[in-house]
């Protein structure tokens, strides 16, 4: 047993606190009232190699570990929620899936650039009928000739603005059972008809591109379907295991930007004649807060930890997202109260923070999706 | 251009620094390079990029400053070395390290030599020089820019806010102020790559220096934070009174004039 980053993993966690503190978390307060992405941050990242992390250096990446990974997105997502959650999905859900099921020439291709920052990629599963329920996807696809020609909707696509190209799951069939068949199809963003809109009002995130899209006859090559052709649910469900951890890692990067500002300014605001830290009321809420970032993340490490050793993480993944993000909220609730009415000001970060975490409770599988899933694991 | 840097792990900025029976307490304290030795780091990446050659960092200290090693390393140096004094010497002052590093360094045809201006914990600013003395070399201090043309070198140093232009020649040892340029952070396939470059550890032994030699000149007498911040004094009544008050009080009180 031994609870020690190595050597890599703290240079790597003190590399990204220092530029995050420096590039990232500036922005952080304009973004969110502006509804917008910040492209240099994501420019910078990629240069530094932070969009490679995961991925050997064939690929384009550093070589790095699931561990650096988790460290990376918690430490960008203390800076700035929205970017932290744009940040996550470009590595778990944009380039994942490529290196997981690829083939050599689609890695070449298309995790390379996206290891190396030079683009974005996406993952379009969530459509306004199928969510939750991804076994209800509508999108469908056809062969015609040696085309694909799909057709379908899919929402809240992070990224897909600035991404080459979307994995998106579309029917393209039945099994003998007569369920649905999906199937992964990568469709490069300029393809005739697909068009790919930004523009919801988020309660918060809101410096990560968020995108609708439209897919009109879309044609795209018959050897662009991702992995294998009648496994595209199997690996959707893969790819989000991985993707918990981040979202877990994230979280913990929210509640502890919160937990910093609640307990500076408890030190520095004074009632009664004292500093509010001395009122048990105020300090026993900051005691549970540094008490439960400390278990998920230790809950965030180890389901990172158990996948970089080859081990079983899906029960471990589900646990950290789902006890993170709940904690999170929690955590960046009891911030604000601590805050009194200041903490309901703009000014003070910590109502962003809460409208930030608030999505990690709902994104890559809600809170109920993560009971079901560990429940499922328990035999129940 | 054979070039390097001295680099001292130093206490984060950002640590609270506890003292506990007249000692810093340094348990569970994080740790960085000494932000000025950052600047000296950048500045000899550059420089080698530039001209050629090769890049060495050197610290003196223990086992745990081989992470600022590799973090520079990381940044893009070529080699590291690490003298470790820890099981020879308890106190190492100015005297100590310039003199452990000029053994080091007096057979090693150093082109150039770059530190901090001082390092933010002890800011005693004394190792540069006193190295290139015993080096017997060239050296400038707090310097903001840089131009090596063969062996002329042409420098600008800060002093106090105004800057001086300086022009010496090879070898030379300098050291860095604030504005020399923007260190780079390093990046992930350099933190990656750092793992596998060289890094020499020596003792004392290895550089035949005799611990005795190298024991610190100074003695440090007591570590004490300073005094807490009191509340300041609002004066009150009619200006002139207030004016004859304040001159009143620094005379007698605050005893400055």
């Amino acid at each position: 047993m031994n609870f020690e980053l190595t050597k890599e993993q703290r240079m790597i966690r003190d590399m990204v606190r220092d530029f995050a503190k420096a590039e990232i978390e500036p922005y952080a307060r304009e973004l969110d009232e502006t509804h917008s992405f910040r492209k240099e941050s994501f420019d910078k990242m990629g240069e530094l190699g932070l969009l490679g992390i995961p991925f050997p250096e064939e690929y384009g990446g550093a070589g790095g570990d699931i561990v650096s990974y988790a460290l990376a997105v918690e430490e960008i997502g203390r800076a700035c929620g929205g970017t932290g959650l744009s940040y996550a999905a470009a590595v778990s859900l944009g380039a994942t899936p490529f290196y997981n099921f690829g083939t050599e020439e689609q890695k070449q291709e298309f995790l390379v650039p996206m290891a190396q920052g030079k683009t974005l990629g996406a993952f379009g599963l969530t459509e306004p009928n199928a969510g939750s329920d991804a076994g209800g996807t509508r999108t469908r696809a056809y062969i015609d000739g040696d085309e694909w020609v799909i057709n379908g909707e899919k929402c809240w696509i992070t990224n897909a603005e600035y991404s080459r190209q979307v994995v998106v799951t579309a029917v393209t069939g039945q099994n003998e059972k007569g369920r649905n068949i999906i199937t992964a199809i990568i469709v490069p963003t300029n393809t005739p008809g697909v068009t790919i809109r930004s523009n919801y009002q988020k309660m918060g995130v809101r410096a990560s591109n968020t995108c609708e899209i439209i897919l009109e006859n879309v044609r795209v090559p018959r050897e662009n379907v991702l992995g294998d052709e009648k496994k595209g649910f199997g690996q959707f469900l893969n790819t989000l295991d991985g993707g918990r951890i981040s979202i877990a890692a994230l979280s913990v990067g929210i509640a502890q930007a919160a937990f910093e500002k609640a307990l500076a300014y408890s030190k520095e605001r004074t009632q009664f004649g004292q500093s509010i830290s001395k009122f048990q009321g105020i300090s026993f809420k900051l005691s549970d807060m540094a008490m439960e970032i400390e278990l998920a993340r230790n809950m965030v490490l180890k389901a990172a930890w158990l996948k970089d050793n080859g081990k079983p993480f899906k029960k471990e993944a589900a646990f950290a997202k789902l006890f993170a993000s709940e904690m999170g909220f929690r955590t960046c609730n009891k911030a604000i109260q601590i805050h009194g009415g200041y903490g309901y000001m703009a000014e003070y970060d910590v109502e962003r923070h809460l409208r930030d975490i608030k999505l990690m409770e709902i994104g890559e599988g809600t809170s109920e999706i993560q009971r079901v899933v560990i429940s499922r694991l328990l035999g129940c | 251009m054979n070039i390097y840097v001295l680099v001292k792990r130093t206490f984060d900025t950002e640590e609270k620094i506890v003292l506990n029976g007249g000692a810093i307490q340094e348990d569970g304290a994080e740790f960085i390079i000494n932000p000025y030795d950052e600047y000296a780091i950048e500045e000899a990446i550059q420089v080698r990029d530039a001209q050629g050659g090769e890049v060495t960092v050197v610290t003196i200290g223990g086992e745990d400053a081989e992470k600022q090693l590799r973090t520079a390393l990381a940044m893009g140096a070529d080699k590291a070395v690490l003298i470790n004094t820890e099981d020879d010497v308890e106190d190492l002052d100015q005297y100590s390290v310039a003199h452990i590093l000029s053994e080091y360094l007096k057979d090693k045809d150093a082109d150039l030599i770059l530190g901090g201006n001082v390092a933010i914990d002890g800011g005693s600013g004394q190792v540069g020089p006193r190295l290139a003395e015993l080096l017997g070399i060239n050296y400038v201090t707090t310097i903001t820019n840089l131009e090596i043309d063969s062996d002329t070198v042409k420098i600008v140093r800060d002093v106090e806010g105004d800057s001086e232009v300086i022009e010496t020649s090879l070898p030379l040892l300098v050291t860095a102020q604030q504005g020399l340029n923007e260190p780079r952070y390093p990046s992930l396939p350099g933190i990656m790559k750092a793992k596998k470059k060289p890094l020499e550890e020596l003792e004392l032994d290895d550089l035949d220096i005799d611990e005795d030699d190298v024991e610190a000149k100074t003695e440090t007498v007591e570590i004490f934070l300073p005094a807490e911040k009191e509340a300041g004094r609002v004066l009150q009544g009619e200006l002139k009174d207030q004016v004859k008050e304040l001159v009143q009080l620094l005379h007698t009180e605050a005893k400055v004039i």
